[in-house]
């Protein structure tokens, strides 16, 4: 069903432009839903639909070219990374960010981004970290908190067996390639206003041509985690948010400006 | 060119649920704070039990976007009342 705008009414909320009318396969309550809105609202807003593309990873977003209306790519396991910096390199007008889970970007993938980074590549990555293998049924992530239970710890995440969780903002934020690094969340309606202002500002430091932008989104897998949605936000909150701090964890003076700009505006 | 003051809307604000997309995860239930949603009565073609406005709050809605910021699955829209639209005067 279309809905359609009634014809004297001011809407306050629509589905954005960028977002097919098509139902989303995630499960019920999970964040990817959000993010993938917050993302097209972001590629709306800045009107750069006809040069973004989206370089989808494997995990639950696996789909997503299905639901942006606009270019996409599916890369292969934690490679999203090589693939954007191939795009940016070869069309240096196109606008390409990944959209990485944490199993995808912390686990297979750590080389790439970490290189990416390094190398100070011009695109945006979106790394969305529910704390777990969401698609293959909900084992251990890098990113996984202690004592946490998935298929692979299921008495609880044991540092002395399975390591220590790997915080990737703040591993990335010592390199000096990337321009920004920003961890937001998606917990309650603040935090998502939020995260949405922390995406537009890293897709301006890609137009800008600044350098390297990274937005981590905390989200929930409600399904994975053997919650219900809301308690799902509500764990989050409680639990990862004290492990994952949010914040900005790297500004580079030029994105700085940026920012002013907008605040300014 | 007279101004015709549309008084027959009583509220201000109102939503609307795509209720076929949803998929009953309540996040709009718990953000609204004004409790104008609540769960529907039948289930939906994706077997899902929808969100849906509760007929006896919908007029407390305020318009504040906050079911459609925490809607994963973007089924939400929300507009104003325009109580004041311009026709010409025959
Ligand atoms: C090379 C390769 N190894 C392993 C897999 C299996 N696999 C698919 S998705 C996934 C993990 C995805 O986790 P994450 O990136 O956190 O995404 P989420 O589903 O949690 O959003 C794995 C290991 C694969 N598809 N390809
Ligand atoms: S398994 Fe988790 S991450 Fe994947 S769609 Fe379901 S809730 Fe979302
Ligand atoms: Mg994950």
């Amino acid at each position: 069903m279309r809905l359609e705008t009634p014809e004297f009414d001011t809407v306050l909320y629509h589905r954005p432009e960028s977002l097919e009318d098509y139902p989303l396969h995630l499960c019920p309550g999970c964040g990817h839903g959000i993010v993938h809105r917050l993302i097209a609202e972001v590629v709306d807003e800045l009107g750069i639909r006809e040069r973004a593309v989206c370089v989808a990873s494997i995990g639950c977003m696996v789909n997503s070219y299905h639901y942006f209306k606009f270019d996409g790519l599916e890369s292969a396991h934690g490679r999203a990374p090589a693939v954007a910096t191939a795009i940016k390199r070869c069309h240096p007008h196109l606008v390409p960010f990944t959209y990485q889970g944490d199993g995808d970007l912390a686990a297979i993938g750590t080389a790439e981004i970490v290189h990416a980074c390094a190398r100070g590549e011009n695109f945006t990555t979106i790394f969305v970290n529910n704390a777990i293998y969401g698609m293959t049924g909900g084992q251990m992530a890098p990113t996984t908190l202690l004592g946490m239970y998935s298929t692979s710890t299921t008495g609880g995440r044991e540092p002395a067996r399975s390591g220590y969780p790997i915080r990737v903002c703040e591993m990335l934020s010592a390199l000096d390639g990337p321009a920004y690094i920003a961890r937001e969340s998606v917990h309650k309606p603040s935090a998502v206003r939020k995260a949405k202002q922390a995406i537009k500002l890293a897709f301006r430091t890609q137009l800008a041509g600044l350098g390297m932008s990274l937005v981590e989104v905390l989200s929930p897998c409600p399904v994975n985690w053997r919650l219900e949605p809301v308690d799902a936000m509500k764990w989050l909150a409680e639990h990862m948010l004290p492990q994952y701090p949010l914040g900005e964890y790297k500004v580079i003076e030029a994105v700085a400006a940026l920012k002013k700009e907008t605040d300014h505006a | 060119m007279v101004t015709l003051v549309v008084a027959a809307y009583p509220k201000t604000s109102y939503i609307v649920i795509d209720e076929e997309k949803c998929k009953g995860c309540h996040l709009c239930i718990a953000a609204c704070p004004n409790g104008v949603i609540g769960q529907a009565s039948h289930i939906n073609r994706m077997g899902y039990i929808p969100a849906t406005v509760i007929r006896e709050k919908a007029e407390e809605c305020t318009g504040c976007t906050v079911c459609a910021i925490m809607c994963p699955d973007t089924v939400i829209s929300v507009y104003r009342h325009d109580r004041v639209s311009t026709h010409s005067a025959p």
